[in-house]
């Protein structure tokens, strides 16, 4: 087959080009929403983190004795 | 069980820019300096794009199968990562292959798929093959049991990569000898140059995401981790 | 080491006999794929590469169904433990499930391959028989080691008798494009012509480097 004129060449050349980058785009968007997750898991562990705090403040001090109980 | 891994992280800045500039370089000279090949015209360009692709998700493959191996050889979970990313990459890359390779078809020879391309014939049997590891992976409960069936996988799928090029292109040259002659035979200079250049790029940019993926999944499990300790701690009984 | 082996092959092919599961399902379903592929492709006799085509389809097909089932005796009563359990060498266990499948094969060609010659193939069997049996036997070895390994890894998920044919059908089309090839020239209307030796070579190829890949990894392929 005979070389394409310009103009459709250039369309199949920008279609594959354009695959391309919709692929790194769509892996992007991906990762974003995992990064999304870690930032929710952070969130949670800083709770986590609050209550065992608060915890620690509110009880007494353990002995040996009260934590044979 | 605790071992002093340095930060996940490191140096993936550094490869990012590197892979920008390389990739940026390779497709700025493929439409700016490089000429236009006499037969097949503009359409060529295509050409820059498609084979560096398929050349990295073969060696992505090949390499999914080293980390296997080595997974199988020490137990240690972290060539089971790895490979699972090296192949996961690929994956997407040999999608990207397939459809490049198609338009690059349809641009050159008027049809969407052509048998008698020997490269696009055996990607798409690979690309069947390897369609198979996450349902095999995932459909496996326990996680030792995943990392070590994975790796086989992994390793046999490998080792078929290399075996399905030679045998399709052997049955290829007796059935639709290659009336197409080479594109790559007589690539003058600057061709070459670029050429070369876009697969470096295409490569850096997989090391990359590769590098990228690992680190998010390192720290999720990091996390997740800490998330474990933090709860028992909260639940568990004064010691 | 081989008496270990041939204890275990002795096992599958009674398992076999007495419970008649795998083959006879093999044979149906190669049968039901000679009729389908009959009105599929609307001829009444092939030959030539068609004829190829059609019967290495209906044997892979069937093929398929036997690698499925290749470690379901295993897997099922606790039968990997016991087999694990005892002394013997793995090596041993990948040599006796080869032979094992083979033998299924084989049993199943032994069936399809006339009724194939009477249902589709245009040309004579007869003397295209002795080349057809060469070809079919070495593609039954690859078949055979290819399969093992497939089984012994899709036994291990949930979704095994998906991931079998899954598995098997890409890892199996390098043999089949040799085996196709080599059929091709067999089945010719003029009678059969002469196979080129790349053929068999590829496919004895193939088989042994998955006879060796099974070897190397059948220590982490066997588990319950």
């Amino acid at each position: 087959m005979p070389a394409l004129p310009l103009d459709t060449a250039g369309r199949y050349v920008a279609a594959a080009y354009l695959v391309f980058m919709l692929i790194l785009i769509i892996y992007v968007a991906i990762m974003a929403s995992r990064l999304t997750r870690i930032q929710k898991d952070i969130t949670v562990i800083d709770e986590m983190l609050k209550t065992r705090d608060e915890h620690a403040a509110k009880a007494p001090p353990l002995t040996p004795e009260s934590a044979q109980q | 069980m605790t071992e002093t891994r340095k930060a996940p992280g490191r140096g993936l800045k550094r490869l990012a820019i590197l892979t920008a500039l390389t990739l940026g370089t390779a497709y700025g000279l493929v439409f700016f300096w490089t000429p236009n090949e006499a037969d097949q015209g503009f359409v060529q360009k295509i050409f820059y794009l498609h084979v560096p692709m398929a050349i990295v998700t073969l060696g992505g493959f090949i390499l999914g199968g080293i980390f296997g191996f080595l997974q199988l050889r020490s137990g240690d979970r972290k060539w089971d990562l790895r490979s699972y990313v090296a192949i996961h990459l690929s994956l997407m890359l040999a999608v990207g292959t397939l459809i490049t390779g198609s338009i690059w078809a349809r641009a050159s020879w008027g049809h969407w798929w052509v048998w008698d391309e020997p490269v696009l014939v055996s990607f798409l049997i690979v690309f069947l093959l390897y369609a198979c590891y996450q349902p095999l992976r995932f459909s496996i409960e326990d996680a030792d049991k995943q990392a070590r069936y994975a790796s086989v996988f992994a390793v046999v799928a490998g080792a078929f990569v290399p075996l399905n090029f030679a045998a399709v292109r052997l049955a290829q040259a007796y059935t639709h000898p290659r009336v197409l002659g080479g594109a790559q035979n007589s690539m003058p200079g600057s061709m070459q140059l670029t050429f070369l250049l876009a697969i470096i790029g295409m490569t850096l940019l997989y090391i990359t995401l590769w590098k990228f993926e690992i680190t998010s999944k390192t720290t999720r499990m990091q996390l997740a981790s800490i998330k474990r300790r933090l709860d028992s701690d909260a639940t568990g009984s004064p010691a | 080491m081989f008496r270990n082996s041939i204890d275990l092959l002795r096992k599958d092919l009674l398992l076999e006999i007495r419970g008649r599961e795998s083959v006879p399902a093999m044979v149906l379903l190669a049968l039901s794929t000679l009729v389908v592929l009959h009105f599929a492709l609307g001829q009444a006799s092939l030959d030539g590469e068609l004829a190829s085509g059609a019967l290495w389809i209906t044997i892979l097909f069937s093929a398929t169904l036997g690698i499925g089932r290749l470690f379901v005796s295993e897997s099922e009563d606790g039968g990997m433990d016991a087999v694990l359990l005892s002394p013997v060498d793995r090596t041993a266990i990948l040599v006796a499930k080869v032979c094992a499948l083979f033998t299924f094969l084989v049993a199943v060609q032994i069936v399809i391959v006339p009724a194939f010659a009477l249902l589709l193939l245009g040309p004579h069997l007869a003397p295209a028989l002795p080349k057809l049996a060469g070809i079919l036997l070495l593609t039954d070895f690859a078949i055979a080691t290819v399969g093992s390994l497939v089984g012994a890894i899709a036994v291990q998920s949930r979704i095994r008798d998906l991931l079998a044919p899954l598995l098997a059908l890409p890892l199996l089309i390098p043999p089949l494009i040799a085996a196709t090839h080599a059929t091709a020239g067999i089945l010719a209307s003029g009678g059969p012509a002469g196979v080129p030796g790349r053929w068999p070579l590829i496919i004895a190829l193939y088989a042994l480097v998955f006879g060796l890949l099974g070897i190397a990894l059948y220590d982490n392929v066997l588990d319950d």
